[in-house]
């Protein structure tokens, strides 16, 4: 992925996943919200994401 | 901001479980049940191709037929276009006309065109004179679309489809959401094409819808600003299909064409955020206000000299440049030498616009005034903390999504369900579609009720010849034969001709013009004797 840089800062190698980084109440607040998404997302994305993008073929347009 | 502009948009469209199923069919399926939706006695109207010209480029010449890549011949050939005002006669064809399910095209009573365009249903909105409303009948368009779905839906004999209201497949298929601006014919287009080009090169910022995939094939893993950046390959062009023009010269203005010049953009996203629709269609109009200021008394206070200096070195690489830099803190080269952010370059034309605005001193109407505001507070929010754009920003939108899913998941940008969550994106589908979950949490900005969304699915603008369009379809759609957007044409039980109701000023035709006139005409033929005299 080179060329590819995030908007939030890069979590570090060295930093064990699962210890809580500080974070400002707001985005703790739109981490909330993000992930009642994502659970909602979990119940209706296509159950075989590989077959739903590989049978995803359109053609060309304008 | 008053100004005459539209939106076209091709569908993605998909039978579920059969990815070999034909598009042009399932595209003809969708069209027709809005077709079958409408009472005639010759069953649905034409589309009147006479006035069709998309070989006519706007530099001043015709690309031989011979010579044109066969998708450029959207027309057929056809009789000129008559002149003159009132209804003109027209011989009834000899024979039964052939059709061609190939061509179906449906002309709504909100005004639009449903048809199918190279294997994709599109829908073209009505004539509309701002972007609040061009935010409605887009909107509407989405439910037209999901009124097919659950037509076909709901018959066992039809295949089912589903549509996203996007433009790649991921695998090098690229379709068009194209926005349309009457501009002022006076302005030379040389003039137009150069002043525009790093304006589009760089809205992608605010406008962009986000896309999972890098290359036009989506070879390299990532994320960026826009749908389309990578199938842009040409400055300037005639072409919408292949070597993709980021100013497109194609020259049909559908209006009298020593007034107008219909602008044809092509390199825009489809976006479901109602915030970014708008502040794309409202920028865009704003840009062209000031670039109309060459030709038009007093001038523009400087501000176009200003605007001449954000002039690209390389537009073409830029528009990449700027898609796959989600920092937003890239630097163009300016063709003087210099190098710019694209925040810096929108913040140029944000600053350009105030100065005429400042300069021709008119008191500016409210939605000029929100667009304005809008678009500084973007660029200051996009420059600073662009999380809290998340709202108005689809690719924005998107992206959290998608960082919040490979935080939680631990999945690299090559992940199938992050390429599934791009596509899903825009299912039209509300109980399917992941922008209509946001929706529902209250994550994103709206602009319009369901209720206004409901009515512009059946009812026309009132300020465009598109409420004549409309309304004539929806009073006498039995007695209509054909109909374009500049023209209807009546066949009329007991004439011995059609009659031909040309409507060349996309400003006329309007509930003010032609209201009272309608709603005294119980049928065709009181209308046009109204009309013809």
């Amino acid at each position: 992925m080179a060329g590819q840089e995030q908007i939030r800062p890069q979590r570090r190698d060295d930093e064990p996943d699962d210890a809580p980084e500080p974070v400002a109440p707001t985005v703790q607040n739109r981490d909330a919200e993000v992930d009642a998404l994502l659970d909602e997302i979990d119940d209706v994305l296509e159950s075989n994401a590989e077959q739903f993008v590989r049978g995803f073929v359109q053609k060309g347009g304008q | 901001m008053r100004r005459v502009m539209g939106i076209e948009t091709e569908y993605g469209i998909l039978q579920p479980g059969r990815p070999l199923a034909n598009p042009m069919l399932l595209s003809s399926h969708v069209v027709a049940v809005h077709a079958a939706a409408r009472d005639g006695a010759r069953g649905k109207a034409r589309w009147d191709y006479d006035d069709e010209d998309p070989l006519h480029d706007a530099r001043g010449f015709h690309l031989q037929r011979a010579s044109a890549h066969p998708s450029l011949l959207t027309d057929d050939p056809a009789a000129p276009a008559p002149s003159g005002d009132g209804p003109q006669e027209l011989p009834r064809s000899a024979v039964e006309e052939y059709e061609d399910p190939g061509a179906a095209n449906v002309i709504l009573t909100n005004g639009a065109r449903l048809y199918v365009d190279h294997a994709h249903p599109e829908y073209s909105s009505p004539e509309v004179t701002n972007p609040l409303d061009a935010v409605l009948w887009d909107r509407a368009g989405e439910q037209v679309m999901l009124q097919s779905v659950r037509g076909l839906a709901s018959n066992p004999a039809l295949p089912d489809v589903a549509l996203y209201k996007n433009n790649v497949d991921g695998k090098g298929a690229t379709y068009g959401t194209h926005e349309n601006y009457l501009v002022d014919r006076a302005v030379p287009f040389t003039d137009l094409a150069a002043r525009l080009i790093p304006f589009f090169v760089t809205r992608q910022v605010f406008t962009g819808a986000g896309r999972v995939g890098l290359g036009q094939r989506g070879e390299r893993a990532g994320f960026q600003l826009s749908q389309r950046a990578d199938y842009v390959e040409a400055e300037i062009g005639l072409e919408t299909t292949l070597r993709r023009p980021i100013v497109n010269t194609r020259d049909e203005p559908h209006a009298d064409p020593d007034r107008w010049r219909r602008l044809h953009v092509i390199v825009g996203d489809a976006t479901m955020l109602e915030a970014a629709t708008y502040v794309r269609l409202g920028t865009t109009s704003l840009v062209l206000w000031l670039l109309e200021r060459q030709v038009a008394d007093g001038g523009s206070g400087g501000a176009l000299a200003a605007l001449d200096r954000l002039a690209l070195r390389d537009p073409v690489a830029a528009v990449q440049q700027v898609s796959h830099d989600l920092t937003l803190t890239a630097r163009l080269d300016l063709a003087d030498g210099r190098t710019l952010t694209a925040l810096e370059v929108q913040r140029g034309y944000l600053e350009a616009v105030r100065t005429a605005v400042a300069h021709v001193g008119d008191e500016v109407d409210e939605q000029t005034a929100d667009v304005l505001r809008r678009w500084e507070s973007l660029l200051d929010r996009l420059g600073s903390d662009p999380a809290t754009c998340a709202r108005e920003v689809e690719w924005l939108a998107k992206l959290r999504l998608l960082e919040g899913m490979r935080r939680r998941d631990r999945l690299e940008w090559d992940h199938p369900r992050l390429a599934a969550v791009d596509l899903q994106w825009s299912d039209l589908r509300p109980e399917r579609g992941l922008y209509h979950r946001l929706v529902g949490a209250g994550a994103v900005e709206l602009l319009v009720t369901p209720e206004q969304v409901a009515r512009a699915v059946v009812r026309p603008p009132e300020d465009t010849r598109a409420y004549f369009r409309g309304e004539a379809v929806s009073r006498y759609g039995g007695e209509i034969t054909a109909a374009s957007w500049d023209s209807v044409v009546f066949d009329v039980p007991g004439s011995s001709t059609l009659q031909r109701v040309p409507m060349r000023d996309p400003l006329r035709g309007t509930r003010a013009h032609v209201g009272d006139l309608l709603d005294a005409s119980p049928d065709a033929s009181a209308l046009l004797a109204a009309l013809g005299s």
